[in-house]
C-alpha cells in the first residue's frame, strides 16, 4: 500500500526546504539601489541647523550612511556596534536622522555616544524615500564614485562589521 | 526568589510530562495496569506545575520585578495593570509559556472528561499529549527561559510594544492559541486509535466535540486578529496574506475539513483513514505555524526576535512529531483499512459532497502553504528573493473556494448514500432563482454592478437561501402538528450547521461589498477644512494635545455630517509612547450596521496641516459578524443534547459546557471603541 507513504514523502520534502530556509536570511533583500549612484541630497546637519551638507561634499571617499532615529528601538541595539566601529577609524560614518525631533535626537546621541562624523536631519523623511528606506535602521556602504555598493536592512551586528563591512571598505579603498 | 520558584516549577512540570509521555504508552502497549493508571495523575500534576510557573511570571510583571530580563524587556512601571498582565505573552518567551499553559489546560480537560473511554485509550491519548508537552517545555527551558535574571536589575522596563497595548491584543493570542493547541486533542485521539488499531465510530464521536471547540476558538482568534489589524494598523485592510496570518489560516482550513470528515466517519463509518490523516495534518499545520512565527524563516509584520537555536529546536521537534505520526500512519493504515469497511456511496450523495468539500479545502490550504513558503523555496534553490502578495492568493484561493461554497448550499440538502439528482435540482430551483435575482439586483441598489460583486453576492445568497430551504423542508417533514414543537425537535448540531453556514454567507457579503464599494481618500487637512465621501462630509474642527498614562498624543476632532445632518464626532490620535518613543496611530471609527466611517491621522505635513486618511467602508462589520456566527454555530453543535445525554449518563463531568463557557467571553469582549 504505497499510497499511505505519500504524506510522509511530501512532509520530507517540506522539511528539507524548511531546514535550508533556516540558514537563509530573508531580510537580506537585494536593493535595486545597489550599484547605482547614491541619490543626491542637501540637508541641514543635526547639531547645526544652519550648516548643510550634500552628497557632493562626500565624493572621493568611501563612506557609510546609517539611517537612524531616536524612536527606533532596534537602533539602540545597533548603536553600541556603530560606536565600536567608529573607534576602528576605517571608514567615516554619516547618520541620516530619519523622521525625528532635533532635541530628542541630540539627547539620544549624548546618552548613547556619537559614532557619526555628522548626522543629517531628515525630519520629513523625504531623503529616506529616495533611499528606499522602509525600516529603520538601514545602512549603506558608498564608494568613492558615489555608487551604493551594499545595503543592510535591520541592525548591523559586530559580526557583520567584521566579516562584511571591514573587508568591503578595504577592497573599495584599494 | 519567586522567579526561581517559577523556573523550578517548570522543571518539575517537565519531569511530570516525561512520566506522562512515556510510562502510560508503555503500559497501554503491554497491558500493564499500574502504568496505565499513571496517566491521569501525571497529567494533572504537570498542569498544576505549569500553572505555578505561569503564575510566578505573572507575579513578576505585577510586582514590576525588573531583575527578570523578560519583564525588563516587555514592561514598564507606567504600563497599566491590565497590560502588565497581558504583557506576559507580549514577547517570545512568555508566549511560548502561554502555549505550554494552554496545552496543559487541554490535557487537564481531557483527564477530567474522558470517563466514557476505556483506561487504555485515555492512557494513550494523554501519553501522546505528554510527549508534545515534553517537547514544548524543554523548548522553553533550553532556548526561551522567561525567568532569566538581569543583574543588576534595570531601573525601569523598556515597555510593551505600543501595538500590543490594545484590548484586541489582550484576547487575540490566548484565543488563537486555544484553537491552535486545541487540535492536539484530535491529533492525540487519532494517534491513539492508530496505535490500538481501532478506528471506529466511537473514536470519531469523541474527537468531534473537541475538534469543534478548538475550531471555534481558532475562528474567533483569527477574526480578532483581523479586526485588530483593521482598526489598529490604520490601513483599513482586514487581511494581508501575511505569512503569520496564513499560518493561522492553514490549520483553520484543515480543521474545517476535519470537522466535516469526522461527521462522515461518525454517521456512516466512511473516510476513516482520511479523517485520521486530517487530524494529523491539522495539528501538524499548527506546529508548522509555530515554526514559521518563531524561527524567522519568513519576513512578517509579526517579527519576533529570531534566534537560530530556536528554529533548529522547533524544526527537530517538528520532524519527530509529524514524521513520527506519518510513519505510524503509513505503517498502521493498511492494516486498519483492511479491517474496517466504510459504507459505500453514490456519485450524488451527502458523502460525495463532503468528500468534494474536503478535497477543495485541502487544496485551498495547500495553495496557501505554497504561496507562503514559495519565497523560501525559491531562495533555498538559489533563484533569488521575492515575495508573494495578495494577487497570487486572490487569483488562486478565490476560485478554489467558490465551488466549495456552491457545494455548501447543496450538500446539507442531499441524502446520505444515494440521492436523486433530478429531485435535488428541482428542490433547489427556488433557491437558485432567489440567488440569481439577488446577484443581479443588489449591486445595482448599492451603486454599480461588476461581475465579481455579482458573483460574490450570488454565492452568499445561494448559501443563505439553501439554508432557509433546508430548514423549511426539515420542519415540513416533521410529524408534530405544532411549529414550535417542530423547531424544538431539531438537534443543536443541526442549528449549529445552519448558523455556521449562514455565517459564511454574511462573511462573503462583507468581503464582497467592502471590496467593491469602499472609498478611500488620502488628504491634507488644516483646521476648518472639509472632505466629502458620497453624502458624508468630514470637517476638521481642531487639534489638541493629550497625555495618557505612558504616552502623549495629538488628537484631531472631526465632525461628520450626512446630508447636512450631524451624525457624530471622530477623534483619531497620533500617539508617541514615552519609553520606546515609537509613534502609533489610533484610528477613530464610526461603526454602523451597513457601513464604517474610518479616519486615521497621519504625520504633520506643514505648520498647520496634517495628513489624514478617510475611508468609507460599507458592510465591513459583516466580515467579523460572519466569523462570530460561524463560531456560534460551532458552539451550538457542541451543546447538542446527545453530548449532554452521554454526559449525564457518565454522571459527573461538565466537559463541554465549561469549554464553551470559556469560549463565551470571545463574543462579549469584542473590543468596541
Amino acid at each position: 500500500m504505497k499510497r499511505y507513504f505519500i504524506p510522509l514523502g511530501v512532509f520530507a520534502v517540506l522539511l528539507a526546504f524548511l531546514a535550508i530556509g533556516l540558514r537563509l536570511k530573508p531580510r537580506e533583500l537585494p536593493s535595486p539601489l545597489v550599484g547605482k549612484p547614491a541619490p543626491a541630497f542637501k540637508l541641514p546637519t543635526l547639531d547645526a541647523p544652519s550648516r548643510s551638507m550634500s552628497t557632493q561634499d562626500l565624493r572621493g571617499q568611501v563612506w557609510v550612511l546609517n539611517v537612524w532615529a531616536s524612536w527606533c528601538v532596534a537602533c539602540r541595539e545597533e548603536h553600541a556596534v556603530l560606536v565600536e566601529m567608529a573607534k576602528l577609524k576605517i571608514v567615516p560614518i554619516y547618520g541620516l536622522n530619519y523622521k525625528d525631533q532635533r532635541a530628542d535626537a541630540l539627547g539620544w546621541l549624548e546618552r548613547f555616544g556619537n559614532p557619526y562624523l555628522a548626522s543629517l536631519f531628515d525630519a520629513e523623511g523625504l531623503v529616506g524615500i529616495d533611499y528606499g528606506v522602509y525600516g529603520v535602521p538601514e545602512t549603506f556602504v558608498i564608494d568613492k564614485a558615489g555608487l551604493i555598493r551594499r545595503k543592510f536592512i535591520g541592525p548591523v551586528t559586530a559580526q557583520m562589521v567584521r566579516d562584511e563591512i571591514v573587508p568591503l571598505v578595504a577592497r573599495l579603498n584599494s | 526568589m519567586i522567579p526561581e520558584l517559577g523556573h523550578f516549577a517548570l522543571i518539575l512540570a517537565l519531569a511530570f510530562a516525561l512520566v506522562q509521555g512515556v510510562l502510560p504508552l508503555i503500559g497501554a502497549a503491554r497491558g500493564h495496569g499500574t502504568l496505565i493508571a499513571l496517566a491521569k495523575p501525571a497529567a494533572r500534576a504537570q498542569f498544576l506545575f505549569v500553572v505555578l510557573a505561569y503564575a510566578a511570571l505573572t507575579n513578576a510583571f505585577v510586582a514590576n520585578d525588573f531583575s527578570v530580563l523578560y519583564v525588563a524587556q516587555h514592561s514598564n512601571t507606567a504600563l497599566p495593570l491590565v497590560y502588565r498582565l497581558t504583557a506576559v505573552w507580549g514577547g517570545h518567551e512568555g508566549s511560548i509559556l502561554l502555549w505550554v499553559l494552554i496545552l496543559a489546560g487541554w490535557t487537564f480537560a481531557v483527564s477530567l472528561f474522558s470517563h466514557q473511554l476505556d483506561d487504555r485509550t485515555v492512557a494513550r491519548i494523554l501519553g501522546v499529549m505528554g510527549l508534545i508537552s515534553l517537547g514544548f517545555i524543554a523548548f522553553t527551558l533550553l532556548t526561551s527561559n522567561p525567568f532569566e535574571r538581569l543583574l543588576p536589575a534595570a531601573a525601569d522596563g523598556q515597555d510593551l510594544t505600543p501595538l500590543l497595548q490594545d484590548p484586541g491584543m489582550v484576547i487575540h493570542p490566548p484565543m488563537l492559541y486555544m484553537g491552535y493547541v486545541g487540535f492536539v486533542v484530535a491529533f492525540a485521539f487519532a494517534i491513539a486509535a492508530l496505535l490500538s488499531g481501532r478506528l471506529d465510530a466511537a473514536w470519531a464521536r469523541w474527537s468531534r466535540p473537541w475538534t469543534t471547540v478548538a475550531w471555534c476558538f481558532l475562528t474567533c482568534g483569527i477574526a480578532l486578529g483581523s479586526f485588530w489589524a483593521y482598526y489598529e494598523l490604520g490601513w483599513g485592510g482586514w487581511w494581508f496574506w501575511d505569512p503569520v496570518e496564513n499560518a493561522s489560516l492553514m490549520p483553520w482550513l484543515a480543521g474545517t475539513a476535519l470537522m466535516h470528515s469526522l461527521s462522515v466517519t461518525e454517521k456512516r463509518g466512511g473516510f476513516k483513514m482520511w479523517t485520521a490523516l486530517l487530524a494529523i495534518i491539522t495539528f501538524s499545520l499548527s506546529l508548522l505555524g509555530t515554526f514559521i512565527v518563531r524561527s524567522g524563516v519568513l519576513t512578517s509584520v509579526h517579527a519576533f526576535a529570531s534566534d537560530p537555536a530556536r528554529g533548529v529546536f522547533i524544526l527537530g521537534f517538528l520532524a519527530l512529531v509529524i514524521g513520527g505520526s506519518l510513519v505510524l500512519f503509513a505503517w498502521r493504515a493498511p492494516r486498519v483499512a483492511a479491517m474496517s469497511s466504510g459504507g459505500g456511496f453514490d456519485t450524488v450523495s451527502r458523502e460525495s459532497m463532503l468528500l468534494a468539500n474536503n478535497v477543495l479545502l485541502i487544496v485551498a490550504c495547500a495553495s496557501v502553504m505554497l504561496g507562503t513558503l514559495y519565497p523560501l523555496v525559491i531562495d533555498a534553490l538559489g533563484m533569488g528573493k521575492l515575495s508573494v502578495g495578495p494577487p497570487y492568493f486572490n487569483a488562486v484561493f478565490v476560485p478554489l473556494m467558490a465551488p466549495a461554497l456552491f457545494l455548501m448550499g447543496v450538500g446539507p440538502l442531499t441524502r446520505w448514500r444515494k440521492a436523486a439528482a433530478l429531485d435535488l435540482a428541482l428542490r433547489l430551483r427556488w433557491a437558485a432563482g432567489v440567488s440569481l435575482a439577488a446577484a443581479l439586483l443588489a449591486p445595482a441598489l448599492l451603486g454599480h454592478w461588476t461581475p465579481m460583486i455579482g458573483f460574490g453576492l450570488l454565492l452568499a445568497a445561494w448559501i443563505a437561501s439553501t439554508a432557509v430551504l433546508n430548514l423549511v423542508t426539515r420542519l415540513r417533514e416533521h410529524p408534530s402538528p405544532a411549529w414550535s414543537q417542530r423547531l424544538k425537535a431539531q438537534p443543536g448540531s443541526y442549528y449549529g450547521m445552519l448558523f455556521a453556514h449562514l455565517g459564511v454567507a454574511v462573511f462573503i457579503v462583507g468581503v464582497t461589498v467592502v471590496g467593491g464599494f469602499a472609498v478611500e481618500k488620502d488628504v491634507r487637512m488644516s483646521p476648518g477644512d472639509t472632505v466629502a465621501i458620497d453624502d458624508y462630509v468630514f470637517k476638521l474642527e481642531g487639534l489638541d494635545e493629550r497625555r495618557g498614562p505612558n504616552y502623549t498624543a495629538v488628537r484631531a476632532t472631526l465632525s461628520v455630517t450626512e446630508h447636512g445632518r450631524a451624525i457624530g464626532e471622530l477623534r483619531p490620535e497620533r500617539r508617541i509612547y514615552t519609553v520606546s518613543r515609537s509613534p502609533l496611530t489610533e484610528t477613530a471609527i464610526d461603526r454602523g450596521f451597513t457601513r464604517d466611517l474610518y479616519v486615521a491621522l497621519g504625520d504633520a505635513v506643514g505648520a498647520n496641516a496634517w495628513g489624514m486618511r478617510v475611508y468609507y467602508k460599507p458592510f465591513v462589520g459583516w466580515i467579523w459578524a460572519g466569523c462570530l456566527l460561524m463560531a456560534l454555530g460551532g458552539a451550538l453543535a457542541v451543546l447538542d443534547r446527545r453530548y449532554r445525554a452521554t454526559r449525564r449518563a457518565a454522571s459527573s463531568s461538565t466537559a463541554l459546557p465549561t469549554d464553551v463557557a470559556r469560549a463565551r467571553p470571545a463574543f462579549a469582549l469584542k473590543p468596541v471603541r
